[in-house]
Order: structure tokens, then C-alpha cells, then sequence
């Protein structure tokens, strides 16, 4: 991707429209489903029908005889390492002797078309002796239980104690939440091209994913290559939500390009896309919150069991996130918190925005209103009299030293007008919408409270930096990075800070690859703060660069040379250089590293200065429900934000509606329903999305309070939306029909049976 | 693979007759879902899109109205056809998203034959008759009679359903349909209820929860009696005809409800469709 914006002035803090965002509207994005070359070939993925079985043989002779097929590929096939992972490397590229889970991939084709591929597949036969799935995540923590893989059926046990263990509230409040399987659904789905080099050896990517040195470093262990016999392109990715993190059809394509030494293109159906990536966690939460009479919270004592599903992929680190965030944006100086993530034969689950603090936040809010009863409070009072301020301890020793507004956010959330009472039988402005199953006699309305802290950037010790560089010719700024763009606007951000720093007209972003160093994951709501402050860190190097060039042509001190406008200023004279003609001729360049603060691991008992920093959000649900049909419709989200400084209000606000959206669609539909192992919907005929009609109105403020920690002065905003938003919702649903419910999604039953 | 791009019913009807695996397709929503899904692979078809016949409705000589097959959604959910048939109108645009409702067909709901299919209820309740017809002539079946079982009817290989006629009725009708989105969803849950007023008697069918559309005849028979007295409906005559109406039903536990949610829902419906059409106390 090469693009030219002519700039008028796309200066940070104004809502800069993205350069792709034209072409997506219209329908003229190419999409990395829309890769392309002549002489290529398509590639195909067997998988395995059964949650668990042994393979007792596969015979893929009759799939060779069909005429058009190149190549069939299982686990004998792969020349590199046999399994690849982000944490451990324990999930096989095909399965060789046992699948661990439905859909688990077996086999690899190449052919001239998709037709010849599926045909191919068909034709492969696979001897299986099923074997009974491990389903239920407590029977993991049985050491009779046999292990479903050699490395065991627990991927991680972590505790925290913290403080007095004894401490008994006067109030005690308790629950056990369960939280269903969300899917990232995100639109585009896995789709790569990989073209063999002509050397016979290397091999190039084109692919939409989220980390594009992460996946080139398991992509070539897996060929046996060396890194740089691998390369990544970033193709037009459509979304990733955390499903883009993990591999997926990366080494399949390579192996079946290498394999036949011609182009194989790739792509996943959108069933296939539900077998082909990770889920959000299920997670069953025990908390009981012990509290004085006045509401203040002494101390938590938690559980938390998180099904991982057959193969690692992150949950070592959603686990983390999660018990670590036991507390919400709350004080609290005593907590026990056990945390368990397990091997099952249900699919793999790994990131999803929010990553384990969307499990977490459902369980803490929900007890936040069961101590707001118990203590007669209101939901608002109970929350403010423990929210938590900069320079407090969390459970894990660790101080807060992030900018902590979680006051401000609820006080600003509160001041937000409540919606109008719905007094039209109009169906689409009801529960039941186009079905027509209410009028306004039936409804019910509630109102409902939740409030969130996030961490940002990777934790425990990694060390995820971010790599940019700024070459500046003839007024023209270039800009490198590796950076995915998955949709959350970096590209557009990328020409903000270069067109303020720079004093650049024009700026001209480079192919997306990993033609230069890492940029880290899309991933933590992290790419703003570190591969922006790369990109900051490469623009004030260059602008230097430039100060002294102007500075030596004209005898001035560079020390007094700044940017105005398009012009490089003497700000103690009447030198005035526009940029273009300073950089006119010469070529000045530099590259630049962002690590963030240092972090460690967690002790023991879960002490440890583990993360970066942190943001909170507030968010106020108004729910009308049908309570004979247990129906809702989600009328208005109120929310105020912590967001350090607003870089671009369009960017930020669509981050807060989409991320809204998603919560909501956990909160009411969003559930991979699985049986015995078996996923039942893997559709979205039956995985419900929210649509338009579902979406409700958002009420959106800013809280800027800049955070000295980041290069920018800008918080990660892209998860905190979608984490309190689900019990904030579900909440309004328990006000509106006075009934406990302790799960996610609501089921039209959960309210009305 | 023929395909065969009929220009009229005899067209269409030598197709079916001739080719060895024809699949009729009319606005295709069910069946390239079919295909996308590898769960068909079609041998033959015979696509109806330019059947003029078919994409066409009038009036019959006694009154009642024939539409045709290939009619899509999207002209029934207003104008006159929404005039004469409310129900029709809400099972309507109910169904899908505007872009299926450009496709989809009251054909394409009874050749599938989905116990969830959106316009069948209201077949059922207005008790309109199928036309089918092949080379060796027209028969008309009651909507009664046509649904054997999911996805099962009595139309021949060689028959093609030409459309149905609709008695006319006047009194208040009523479409609902219960799922778990807002829009855009597959029924859980559906009814359609009329109110027949030269008869004053009901009609109450439903969706989703029985291997066919069901019709609720002793509650139908019970709600009668309670009109023919000529007072308010008492609350427990509504409970005693909601009851009857859920016990109708004989819904199935799948990924997509409960069978007890199912039947609950229906006595939902029916209460709610007895308080819009009549006067309850």
C-alpha cells in the first residue's frame, strides 16, 4: 500500500479523514481477499469433524489422482518445527496423531481452483477412533483426569494474596458469573497469498494479521527457513478484535508455495473462519466483596476459571489480565484471588479486545450493585466512594501511577440527560423490533452501571516495543513502519504527527511489511502510544536534522528554530524557511524506537509491578425490556472516557461506538454455543451481530487529562469501550425487571422463565 | 450443469419434466445459502426470475386474491396487498434484510418449507390454498394439507408451485415473530393471528415450534365460544385460550432456543394478539 495525501494542515487533534477510508466506503479497498497472481494456485485446509480422536491413518492417494491438484500436505510434510504458539509452542501446524478439537486442521491442498480444492478435501480419507472430549474446564483442575496433551490440562494457575486474610465485612457480598464464548467476528475474513521467491528458498506473505514479525518468527521456524528467507506484507485487513494475533492459514500457505513453487492464494469461508481462529475465553467467576456498612470496600476473595480451549495461544496472559484486574477501578488493600486458564477439547481461545478484563469487569460490577443494595447505595454513590485515585496500591503492589480520573468519568457519565420515555408503538423503537412482538404497554425500562480499568501495552517483563522511521525530501515526509493497520486508524494518525512535527505538506506512507523492525502487536490498545511515540520519536529526530541544516545555511542557533505552520521559524529573528525549500534536495532520515517502562513478573502471591499503565471508562445503560418475552432493546449508552488527549475526535468516537456495539453484543447475543465439543452456530445466520437497529444511541464524552507516560500525551482507547459497557447493560436489564442474573449472554429465557 | 433461464411457466414446466436433478430458484436466498455451505450442489437448475406470471398478483372473480410465486417480499409489505393483508405486510418485512427482501419470494417460503419460514404462519391462518402445476395440469391444495414436516410438502418433482390464493377476511390481523435480534433473525418463535368478522371467529397458526406451521384449533374453538357471548374476555378465559394455544405447540431444545422457551412464547403471542383484536378486562 502507497499512498500520497496532500494535506491541508492534518494536524493532530482535529478529525482528520482516514486515506482509506473513501475506498472502503466505496467498495474499492483491496482487502487481502483480493489478492492476485497470474499462475497461482489455491489453497484448502482439511479439518477434523471431532472435538477428540485419535488419527489411526490418512491416505490422500485419491485426492493426488484428481486432475488440478498439485499438492496435499499433512504433518510429515512440514520441514520446520511441527507446532507453533505466541506463548508456548504446544498447537501442531496439521494434527499428526490425536486432533484436540472440532475443526482442528489435518491436512493442506493445492489446486487450479476452489471447486478442485474442496473436491480434493472430500477425497482425503482420514481413519479417526474417537475419543471422549475433556468439555468441563473444573474437571481440568482433577489431577485424575488423563492430560489431553503432553504439557498437561492446566495452561496457568496464578494467585494473588495481598493484605489481611481475615478481615470479614460487616457487608458480605457474593455471586458466581458465568461469561459465554464471544466471537471477533470481524468482517474480512483469513485471506494470504504467498508467492515462492525465485531462488527456490524464501518466500513471500501477503497477509492481514496483526503482528507481522511476530507471525514471520513462527511462520519460519515452522519452514525451517531463516528469518529473512520470510517476508510479510501487510494486506488489506478487515477487522481483528485479537483474531488476527494467532496463526492461521500463514504457514499452510507458505508450505503449499514452496511445496509447488507457484503463488497460492488462500481464504477462509466464514465458517471456516469460526474453526480457523480463537475465541474470547468462557470464564466462570466466584467473588465475594467484604465491606464496611458504609460501603467501602476491605476485601475481595475471588476465583476465576478460564477454558483456554485445546492449545495455548495467550491464555497464560488473559489469565493475568484477568485476576489482576479482580478489583476494577476500585481500592481495595486485602484480596485472595486464585486463577486457573485449562486445556479443553473446546476450541482455542486467545485474545479478544479486552483480553480477560472483559471477564473480569462483569463479574466486580455486578457485585458492585449487589454492595450497593446491601449497603442501601446508589449504584453511582457505591461506586464513587471506592473509586480509585492516582497513587494507589493495587492488589498487586503495584502503585497506580497512570492519570486515574475513574471520579470524573462517572461524575461526567452521570451528567449525561437520560433518553425520553418510549411512548410510540412504533415495533422499531421496541423490543422484539421488526417481529412486532411488543407495544409500549409491555416494556420496561432499566437503567444500569459499569465501570472499567484496563491495562495498556503487553505485560509481565515483555518488552513490545515499536519501530518507525521519517525520511524528509524535498518537503515531502516518507514514513516506515510496521504497524498493522487493522481498521483502528494509525495510517491516518501516522500523517497527523508527521504533518505537526514536521511542518510537511504532503505526507507519503511506505508499504507495510517487515522491511524494517517490529512494531508490536495491533493488540493492548497499545499501537497510539508505542508506535506513535516511534513515529513521534523519528519525526523530532528528523525535524533536528533538519534545525541544524537550516540552522548552519542561515548562522542561526538551531536551539532557536521551531515549526510554524509549513515554516521553519527563527524564534528570536525574522528567519522564515518554508519546510519544502529546507528539505529541498537532501534527504533526511532517521529510525526510532519506542519502548515503553520497564515491567516484571508476578511473584507468588501475584505481586509485581506487571503493568504498563492503565485507562478507565464509565458507561450508563438504558434498557427497555419485554419482560413476558424477555426481549431488550438497548436504548442509550452514556459514557465519558479516560483517554489522555484526543488525537482525532472522528477516530475516537468511532472507537467508542464500535467498541459499545461489541460489548452490547456480548451483553444480548453474541454466544458460540458449543455441545460435547461441537460448535453449533458457526454462522452468522445463528451468531448474532448487532445490527443497526440493535446499536443505540451513544452519548459520548472525553476525559483529557494528558498522561505524562505517553509519548503523546494519548491513552489507548480501543478496548475500554467494549469492557463495562456488557455489565453496565446487563444491570439495567436486572433494574428493569428486578430479577439476579448472572450470566453473559442474557437469553431471552434468562429474563422471563 | 443445464441451466434454464425460463421465460414463462410452460418453459419452466418442460425443464422440470425433462432435465435429469432440476432445482427450481426463484429469489435463490435459501438455496446459494445451501451452496455456500457445501450442503447442496446443484445438478440443474431452472431459475424462475423471468417468469412474468409469477412475479405478478391480482384479483379472482369471488373476491379472493392470487399471488403469485415469484412475487418478492418487498411489493407485499406495502400498498395493496399490505392493505388487504396486515399480516402478510408484517410477515413481510420481517424477513431477512431489504436486499433478501428484493429476492426472496413467497415461493422460495414454500418450496424450502422451513417450519421457521416467515410467510407461511399467515398462510396457514388466512387459509390459503397452493397451486401446483405440471404438464398434466393444476392442483390446488389447502396450506393445511401442503406442509407434511420440516422441509417436506406434497408438491411432485414435476410440479412447480405457481402461487396461492388468499380468501379475503375482514377483521384486525396480526404478524408477530420472536428472536433474539432486533431484526435480521430467524424465528424462534412465531403466530399469526386473524380475526375473521363475518364469521367472528379466530385463527391462530404458528411458526417455529412444531415440524410444521401448526394451527391452534381448540383454542381457536375455545376463543370462539368466549365471542359468541358478546362480553369483554375475562382474564382467565385469556389464560385458558393461551394455554390452549402453547399446547399446539410441540417445539424442539436447539442452538437457537429451548423448547420450554419456545412454548412460552407462544402463550405470549396469543395473549397479546386476543388484548390487540378484542376487548379484555
Amino acid at each position: 500500500m502507497s499512498t500520497t495525501i496532500t494535506a491541508t494542515r492534518n494536524i493532530l487533534g482535529t478529525s482528520v479523514l482516514r486515506p482509506d477510508g473513501t475506498a472502503k466506503v466505496r467498495g474499492e479497498f483491496h482487502f487481502s481477499s483480493d489478492e492476485f497472481a497470474t499462475n497461482m494456485l489455491w489453497g484448502a485446509t482439511l479439518r477434523s469433524p471431532h472435538p477428540h480422536a485419535r488419527i489411526l491413518s490418512i491416505d490422500i492417494s485419491a485426492a493426488l489422482k484428481i486432475n488440478g491438484v498439485s499438492c496435499v500436505l499433512v504433518a510429515d510434510d512440514v520441514p520446520g518445527k511441527l507446532t507453533y504458539g505466541l506463548i508456548s509452542s504446544d498447537q501442531p501446524v496439521f494434527a499428526r496423531d490425536v486432533v484436540r478439537y472440532m475443526g482442528e486442521p489435518v491436512a493442506a491442498v493445492a489446486a487450479d481452483h476452489p471447486e478442485t480444492c474442496k473436491r480434493a478435501l472430500e477425497a482425503i480419507r482420514v481413519e479417526y477412533e474417537v475419543l471422549d472430549p475433556l468439555v468441563d474446564p473444573e474437571r481440568c483442575l482433577d489431577q485424575s483426569v488423563p492430560p489431553i496433551h503432553p504439557d498437561g490440562n492446566v495452561f496457568r494457575h496464578q494467585r494473588i494474596v495481598r493484605g489481611d486474610q481475615s478481615i470479614q465485612g460487616e457487608v458480605q457480598v457474593e455471586g458466581t458469573y458465568d461469561i459465554g464464548m464471544q466471537d471477533q467476528a470481524f468482517l474480512g475474513l483469513e485471506a494470504a497469498l504467498a508467492i515462492p521467491g525465485h531462488d527456490g528458498r524464501s518466500v513471500e506473505l501477503h497477509i492481514a494479521t496483526q503482528w507481522l514479525h511476530e507471525d514471520r518468527k513462527q511462520i519460519a521456524d515452522c519452514l525451517g527457513l531463516p528469518e529473512d528467507d520470510v517476508q510479510l506484507v501487510l494486506g488489506g485487513v478487515g477487522g481483528a478484535f485479537g483474531a488476527r494475533e494467532d496463526i492461521s492459514l500463514q504457514v499452510h500457505s507458505c508450505l503449499l508455495a514452496l511445496r509447488t513453487g507457484r503463488p497460492v492464494k488462500m481464504q477462509y469461508s466464514r465458517e471456516e473462519s469460526f474453526f480457523g481462529h480463537v475465541h474470547r475465553h468462557p470464564a466462570k467467576i466466584w467473588m465475594r466483596h467484604h465491606a464496611t456498612k458504609d460501603g467501602r470496600i476491605q476485601r475481595i476473595e475471588a476465583r476465576m476459571l478460564l477454558d483456554g480451549g485445546a492449545y495455548t495461544s495467550t491464555s497464560p496472559a488473559v489469565l493475568i489480565n484477568a485476576i489482576t484486574h479482580t478489583q476494577g477501578p476500585y481500592v481495595c488493600e486485602n484480596a485472595t484471588v486464585d486463577g486457573f486458564a485449562v486445556r479443553t477439547n473446546n476450541p482455542p481461545c486467545g485474545a479478544m479486545r479486552g483480553f480477560g478484563v472483559v471477564q473480569a469487569c462483569f463479574a466486580h460490577e455486578s457485585q458492585m450493585d449487589k454492595l450497593a443494595v446491601a449497603c442501601q447505595l446508589d449504584p453511582v454513590e457505591i461506586r464513587i466512594r471506592n473509586a480509585m485515585s492516582k497513587g494507589d496500591l493495587l492488589i498487586t503492589g503495584q502503585p497506580m501511577d497512570s492519570v486515574a480520573p475513574v471520579t470524573r468519568c462517572i461524575q461526567e457519565t452521570a451528567a449525561i440527560p437520560m433518553p425520553e420515555a418510549v411512548t410510540s408503538d412504533d415495533p422499531l423503537l421496541l423490543p422484539g423490533g421488526s417481529g412486532r412482538t411488543a407495544t409500549s404497554s409491555n416494556i420496561r425500562r432499566g437503567v444500569g452501571w459499569g465501570v472499567s480499568m484496563k491495562n495498556l501495552m503487553y505485560s509481565e517483563g515483555f518488552d513490545d516495543y515499536s519501530t518507525a522511521r521519517c525520511t524528509l525530501q524535498d518537503g515531502v515526509a516518507h514514513l516506515k513502519f510496521a504497524t498493522s493497520e487493522v481498521g483502528q486508524g494509525f495510517v491516518t494518525l501516522a500523517i497527523q504527527i508527521a504533518t505537526s512535527i514536521l511542518g510537511v505538506d504532503q505526507v507519503e506512507l511506505e508499504q507495510i511489511d517487515t522491511r524494517i523492525g517490529s512494531a508490536g502487536s495491533t493488540s493492548a490498545s497499545r499501537q497510539t502510544w508505542m508506535s506513535g511515540g516511534a513515529l513521534d520519536g523519528a519525526c523530532r529526530m528528523v525535524r533536528e536534522m533538519l534545525f541544524e541544516k537550516v540552522g548552519k545555511e542561515h548562522h542561526v542557533d538551531p536551539i532557536r528554530l521551531a515549526i510554524v505552520d509549513t515554516d521553519v521559524v527563527d524564534t528570536m529573528g525574522t528567519l522564515r524557511v518554508p519546510v519544502r525549500e529546507a528539505s529541498a534536495g537532501v534527504s533526511l532520515s532517521h529510525t526510532f524506537e519506542h519502548h515503553h517502562r520497564p515491567t516484571t513478573d508476578l511473584d507468588e502471591n501475584g505481586q509485581g509491578n506487571c503493568h504498563v499503565a492503565f485507562a478507565f471508562v464509565a458507561h450508563r445503560a438504558v434498557v427497555d425490556v419485554d419482560p413476558e418475552l424477555g426481549l431488550v432493546k438497548v436504548v442509550q449508552i452514556a459514557t465519558a472516557q479516560d483517554v489522555g488527549r484526543v488525537l482525532n475526535p472522528l477516530s475516537a468516537i468511532g472507537q467508542i461506538e464500535g467498541g459499545i456495539a461489541q460489548g452490547l453484543g456480548l451483553a444480548v447475543m453474541e454466544e458460540i454455543v458449543i455441545d460435547n465439543g461441537r460448535v453449533r452456530n458457526p454462522s452468522f445466520t445463528d451468531y448474532l451481530l448487532p445490527t443497526a437497529l440493535d446499536a443505540p444511541v451513544v452519548e459520548a464524552r472525553f476525559i483529557e487529562e494528558p498522561e505524562p507516560m505517553a509519548p503523546l500525551g494519548a491513552k489507548g482507547i480501543g478496548e475500554p469501550p467494549c469492557i463495562s459497557v456488557t455489565p453496565a447493560i446487563v444491570a439495567a436489564i436486572r433494574d428493569a425487571i428486578g430479577k439476579d442474573i448472572d450470566r453473559v449472554p442474557v437469553r431471552p429465557q434468562d429474563i422471563c422463565l | 450443469m443445464t441451466v434454464v433461464n425460463a421465460q414463462s411457466i410452460d418453459e419452466a414446466l418442460h425443464a422440470l419434466a425433462e432435465l435429469p436433478e432440476p432445482r427450481l430458484v426463484a429469489g435463490g436466498t435459501d438455496m446459494m445459502v445451501e451452496v455456500n455451505f457445501g450442503r447442496h450442489k446443484p445438478g440443474d437448475v431452472v431459475s424462475l426470475r423471468q417468469v412474468r406470471e409469477l412475479r405478478s398478483w391480482h384479483r379472482n372473480d369471488d373476491g379472493s386474491i392470487f399471488i403469485g410465486s415469484g412475487l418478492p417480499y418487498k411489493v407485499m409489505e406495502e400498498g395493496e396487498l399490505a392493505m388487504m393483508f396486515p399480516a402478510l405486510a408484517q410477515a413481510a418485512r420481517t424477513v431477512g434484510s431489504p436486499q433478501i427482501r428484493a429476492a426472496g419470494t413467497l415461493g422460495g417460503n414454500l418450496g424450502t418449507c422451513s417450519p421457521a419460514g416467515d410467510g407461511l404462519p399467515v398462510l396457514a391462518a388466512l387459509d390459503a390454498e397452493v397451486h401446483l402445476r405440471s404438464l398434466s395440469g393444476e392442483r390446488r391444495v389447502p396450506f393445511s394439507q401442503f406442509m407434511t414436516g420440516v422441509k417436506k410438502n406434497v408438491a411432485r418433482s414435476d410440479e412447480l408451485i405457481t402461487g396461492v390464493t388468499i380468501p379475503m377476511t375482514v377483521g384486525f390481523q396480526g404478524y408477530a415473530k420472536v428472536g433474539v435480534r432486533n431484526a435480521m433473525v430467524i424465528a424462534i418463535a412465531s403466530a399469526c393471528f386473524v380475526h375473521d368478522e363475518s364469521s367472528n371467529s379466530v385463527r391462530l397458526a404458528l411458526g417455529a415450534v412444531a415440524p410444521t406451521i401448526v394451527r391452534c384449533t381448540e383454542a381457536e374453538t375455545y376463543l370462539d365460544g368466549v365471542l359468541a357471548k358478546a362480553t369483554p374476555i375475562t382474564s382467565h378465559e385469556l389464560d385458558r385460550f393461551k394455554e390452549l394455544a402453547a399446547s399446539a405447540a410441540r417445539p424442539i431444545t436447539d442452538h437457537r432456543s429451548t423448547a420450554d422457551y419456545r412454548r412460552h412464547a407462544v402463550t405470549i403471542l396469543a395473549k397479546r394478539f386476543a388484548e390487540r383484536a378484542f376487548n379484555v378486562v
